[in-house]
């Protein structure tokens, strides 16, 4: 198992034209094995954010840290060992079986000529099943749901052996409980995770430290218990939410309001 | 049994390769004069002696085929990685205007001599040149959709059909005039020993290096950004790649002209028997559209004799056809990848 990877970003921007940037001058850190949280309105960067982190976007100022190795300088290979990634919009993998999309997570640990040998393939039949996938695995990526495509990406990214999990609304297509076992998986692996989440209850459950963008700028960063505040939800989310810790999670836990309900005292 | 199993893999290849060789034998056969099988399996094993049977078999038709088998495998296998490179099952070295740019290059060569460059270099650049073109104008805007892609090769395929036209029906010699029909219809009938070495080779070449390439290529199915994460460094797979496809193709319309569909419709057909994974695909890509064409010639010297059609004729009827169907389903965003 690879050693879980501490990551800095340091003053990232990412500008798509003279001035307009998606973010701005972000700074977050995540120490190995922890399970950091990026959560915003939409718009907010998140996505600029991860994609800066696992380098398909070369951020146009500041750096990405990862082990203290400035990202930019890895070569493609050298970072799919170290960052695996569970995008957003199921990728591909026009024609092939579930089984073989996994089996695509073990390339960065090999020479491009090489096969699957069998430790490969135990390793993917492993990763299925830790990913509730495993019946899926012969049939065609493209014909299974999207709630199935992620949890097929989430198998590929764990044979991926990765020191940082990076997961892009990993929870969007899955029922509430595929949603508890993902993110307890991630949550329990030793690899460093980074989520951008939408489901803030979530976030504030399974995540160690959040990180609030809004409008491509951080407005907050810390444990989700000094970080979701009434307050904040107000001004970034421009909703009325009631947050207490619940009694028996330990978790700060938010209740939405409808904006005309009459206060009530606490 | 499933798609993807080893023996399923077996099974159909020595199915093709059992096509092959009896498609081989027939095209041997076959013809303007009726050769027994017994006569040519003694011709080619060298146990009949100096007869006009054995010149035909050895001297004509042996090229003929072997130049089929080496095209058709090419153009399949051309075919397979131009589907990958793209993410797009609609797409053929002939459909994206690639053997147009190669026969424009090539007539260039003839007609100017430019310099000592020969005329597989002449034809190279040209492929390599509409190639970039079609990528670059299907890629605007970043994302590539089927409609673009099939508009840009189609544009592109008739401007440098027109280009190659002019310049070789302006040549004060007449023999360009055939080389342009050739080049346009593409056929079989100037297969030669010596102008077989040349393709084989590149065709041997190409498959052992695709081979090798089979991860990256099954890798470019995740799409770029896919791809970039699972540790391929897609710019420089993607100008590697196009130089290997341009290269084959080149090579492949000097000797045959341009030959349409055949690495449309073969591909395609060979993923729906094997899987995607790059691993099967391409080896029996290449030997079903070495298969394909063998008869595809076979029938073309044979339907209308002694007239003879031009090959890429046939596969142009029997592959247009197939290539609406194919569109019809993209549209209706049907599962296009069998």
């Amino acid at each position: 198992m690879t050693r879980a990877c501490a990551l800095r970003a340091e003053e990232v921007s990412y500008e798509v034209e003279q001035g307009r940037a998606l973010i701005k001058e972000v700074t977050l850190q995540a120490r190995p094995g922890e399970t950091v949280g990026i959560v915003g309105p939409n718009g907010s960067g998140k996505t600029t954010l991860l994609r800066c982190v696992y380098g398909t976007l070369r951020p146009t100022r500041g750096r990405i840290l990862l082990d203290g190795d400035d990202g930019a300088a890895l070569s493609a290979k050298a970072r799919a060992r170290k960052v695996a990634v569970v995008p957003q919009d199921g990728g591909g993998g026009f024609g092939l079986t579930a089984r073989q999309v996994v089996a695509m997570g073990r390339s960065p640990h090999k020479r491009f000529w090489e096969g699957d040998t069998a430790r490969d393939a135990a390793q993917v039949a492993e990763a299925l099943e830790r990913a509730g996938a495993a019946p899926l695995a012969t049939r065609p990526f493209e014909s299974l749901s999207g709630g199935e495509r992620q949890r097929i990406l989430v198998a590929r990214a764990l044979v991926q052996d990765p020191g940082l999990l990076a997961l892009d609304e990993p929870t969007n297509h899955l029922d509430v409980r595929y949603q508890w076992e993902l993110l307890t998986l991630v949550r329990d692996l030793p690899a460093t995770g980074l989520l951008a989440l939408h489901d803030l209850n979530l976030a504030a459950y399974f995540c160690d430290r959040l990180h609030v963008l809004d409008a491509g700028r951080t407005v907050a960063s810390g444990p989700p218990a000094e970080v979701l505040t009434e307050e904040l939800l107000a001004r970034v989310y421009g909703v009325r939410a009631e947050v207490r810790v619940h009694p028996r999670t330990g978790a700060p836990t938010v209740v939405y309001l409808p904006p005309d309900l009459e206060d009530v005292h606490r | 049994m499933p798609r993807t199993s080893p023996l399923r893999r077996t099974l159909v290849c020595a199915a093709l390769t059992a096509v092959l060789l009896a498609g081989a034998v027939a095209g041997l056969a076959l013809g303007s004069a009726r050769i027994p099988v017994g006569e040519v399996l003694a011709a080619l094993t060298g146990r009949s002696g100096p007869s006009p049977f054995t010149t035909i078999v050895l001297d004509v038709r042996l090229p003929r085929v072997l130049l089929a088998a080496v095209v058709g495998a090419g153009l399949a296998l051309v075919g397979t990685v131009l589907q990958a490179l793209v993410r797009n099952p609609v797409a053929d070295p002939y459909l994206l205007g690639i053997s147009s740019g190669a026969s424009t290059g090539a007539a260039l060569v003839v007609v100017f001599g430019i310099g000592a460059v020969s005329m597989p270099a002449g034809a190279f650049a040209g492929a390599m040149a509409a190639l970039l073109v079609v990528y670059a104008m299907a890629r605007r805007g970043g994302t590539m959709t089927t409609g673009r892609l099939v508009l840009a090769g189609v544009a592109v395929q008739y401007v440098l059909s027109a280009l190659t036209s002019l310049v070789l029906v302006t040549s004060s010699e007449k023999e360009h005039l055939r080389t342009l029909l050739f080049w346009t219809l593409g056929g079989l009938g100037q297969a030669r020993w010596d102008t077989l070495a040349l393709p084989a080779l590149v065709l041997l070449a190409g498959l052992v290096l695709l081979l090798a390439l089979a991860r990256p290529l099954d890798l470019l199915l995740a799409g770029e950004e896919g791809a970039t994460t699972l540790g391929l460094d897609v710019g420089r797979f993607r100008a590697a790649a196009f130089v290997l496809a341009s290269l084959v193709t080149a090579v492949l319309v000097t000797v045959s002209g341009s030959i349409g569909f055949v690495g449309l419709m073969v591909p395609h057909a060979a993923r729906m028997v094997v899987g995607a994974a790059h691993r099967a695909l391409l080896p029996v890509a290449a030997l079903g559209g070495a298969a394909f064409l063998v008869l595809a010639d076979l029938a073309a010297r044979t339907v209308a004799a002694p007239q003879e059609i031009p090959v890429g004729v046939l596969t142009a009827l029997t592959g247009g056809p197939f290539f609406l169907w194919l569109l019809r389903r993209s549209q209706r965003g049907e599962g296009v990848w069998a």
